[in-house]
């Protein structure tokens, strides 16, 4: 294959070279169960239990507070159905504020439990994607139980507050849940800065395996079990292990963190630049999310007049892979819930190109697809009927 | 969820975009479903041929696709022939379309249809 730009790094990351040299060992020779006494099982062990110390180290925790699942999604799951499940009957903390623009695993959980008679808040978020620390506030209730808020937002890069909404949830004793999944590798997670209950993580968002992930559960908060089986992680999560991946993704953390200062400065450098020029060289985009509180990795553009789906599939055999928020390439035909809760126009969501920079960009990555763009972008609107009466209306 | 050649062809190299000169049958349709609108331009002789056809289309690869595949179909075709075309022939004539993505070759058939049926009302040709 000719060579391929990829920037959604946001959706995954390819698995770095160290980690597959971390994990070959344990692909090959080293193939005992960690739960077995004998050496091979010992062996295997040891290696989890050093994984499991490097996540922990990453975000500030102890190991005895790092539980390794299957995924981001797995883990929201476990502490929204965990929480509810152990409530029992008769609730009376039934009440979860969350916000608008969560990833499906906590939107769609959240609106699972809604059925079971729990009641849920949206929080709404302004025209740049912000959050109002004051509608948190109004929002709490006597009967609030748990706050669940995205750390980074997945696809417009917004950072959010935690800390400050850590802060809140803990004056009126109400347990803190950040799905973390968007900000580790790119920002500093800290989960004692944070003062957070729960925290989600995904090892293939920062360069580790797909298929496993880590939730960080505070000693002493407990959340009942979405499976029951062995005693694995502490019969917190049943299951054999997943050996590779939680090796492979202790490695991967390891590593993005020891890389985070400089490698961040390095992203935003390519990131500002390919803003900058989609700005300035291509009429009627905009930025979608705020620019002051993004991680370094992300842009969100709008193209106005122009579908994204259509985009993406001329970018893709011009050889750049990018993500759109337009309705036309979801599978239920609805535009992006993150961009349309931005401003309830589905229209941005509708030309919108989610940017995801990672590790292996370059600069001549960026070039080349701004140079595409302006070709795809101004062909595109060349049969554009809403870019023509746009024209023709402008035209005195 | 994979677009056929066809489709690809059509969506990467569209026939008969943009305008035509003095078109006498012009119908814009928008899809409720996901919000893309086609518009399509005929011009059409006194014996009934569609002599040139173009179209604009603000929509997915798709819907792009339907709509040149569409005006490739009907040009130089009599008006009650073109009326034939329907989404499921420009689907078969792509080799295919997704599930997801038949709704998108609705758009074009009936910017097709409505054309024609002003047209006809127009010159009282029922
Ligand atoms: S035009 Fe929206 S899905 Fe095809």
């Amino acid at each position: 294959m000719t060579h391929r730009i990829y920037f959604d790094n946001s959706a995954t990351t390819p698995v770095r070279k160290e980690v597959v040299d971390e994990i070959m060992p344990f692909l090959t020779e080293l193939g005992g169960n960690p739960s077995s006494r004998h050496y091979e099982g010992r062996v295997v062990r040891t290696a989890v239990e050093a994984a499991r110390a490097k996540v922990a180290a990453a975000i500030n925790a102890d190991p005895s507070e790092i539980y390794f699942n299957s995924c981001a999604s797995e883990g929201n799951n476990t502490v929204l159905r965990g929480y509810m499940m152990g409530l029992g009957r008769n609730a009376k903390k039934n009440h979860i504020i969350t916000t608008a623009v969560e990833h499906p695993s906590i939107f769609n959980t959240a609106a699972a439990l809604e059925k079971e008679g729990f009641e849920i808040t949206y929080l709404p978020v302004d025209g740049k994607g912000n959050l109002n620390l004051d509608d948190l506030r109004n929002a709490i209730k006597e009967n609030t139980g748990l706050i669940s808020t995205m750390f980074v937002n997945n696809e417009i890069g917004n950072i959010y507050p935690v800390e400050e909404i850590g802060k809140i949830a803990h004056e009126h004793n109400i347990l803190f849940h950040v799905d973390a999944v968007q900000a580790v590798g790119k920002i500093h997670v800290d989960v004692k800065k944070i003062g957070c209950d729960f925290l989600t993580v995904s090892a293939h968002k920062f360069y580790g395996l797909k298929g496993v992930g880590a939730l960080f559960v505070k000693r002493g908060r407990v959340l009942k079990n979405l499976l029951t089986g062995g005693h694995q992680e502490k019969g917190k999560r049943p299951g054999t292990e997943n050996v590779v991946g939680i090796i492979g993704m202790g490695k991967a953390i390891e590593l993005a963190v020891a890389e985070l200062d400089d490698e961040a400065k390095r992203v935003a450098a390519l990131r500002d630049r390919l803003e900058k020029r989609v700005l300035e060289e291509i009429p009627f985009t905009r930025v979608v999310g705020d620019p002051s509180h993004r991680v370094p990795t992300l842009s969100n553009i709008s193209f106005r007049f122009v579908e994204g789906e259509g985009i993406l599939l001329k970018l893709d055999t011009e050889g750049i892979a990018v993500s759109t928020g337009s309705a036309c390439s979801s599978s239920d035909l609805k535009a992006s819930h993150v961009i349309t809760a931005l401003n309830g126009d589905p229209e941005e969501a509708h030309s919108s190109i989610r940017f995801s920079l990672g590790k292996y960009s370059t600069v001549e990555d960026v070039d080349y697809t701004v140079e595409t763009l302006k070709n795809t972008i101004s062909l595109l609107r060349s049969f554009s009927p809403i870019y023509d009466e746009f024209v023709n209306a402008n035209k005195h | 969820m994979n677009y056929t050649e066809k489709v690809m062809d059509h969506f990467l190299h569209p026939r008969n975009v943009g305008k035509i000169d003095n078109p006498n049958a012009v119908a814009e349709v928008g899809n409720a479903q996901c919000g893309d609108i086609i518009k399509l331009f005929l011009r059409i002789n006194p014996e009934g041929i569609i002599e040139d056809i173009s179209f604009e289309t603000f929509g997915c690869g798709a819907a792009i696709a339907t709509s040149s595949m569409t005006t490739e179909m009907v040009k130089g075709k009599h008006i009650d022939e073109a009326l034939l075309v329907t989404r499921d022939v420009v689907a078969e004539e792509l080799g295919g379309l997704p599930a997801s993505k038949m709704h998108c070759s609705n758009l074009a058939s009936e910017a097709l249809h409505k054309a024609i049926h002003e047209y006809k009302a127009k010159y009282n040709l029922h």
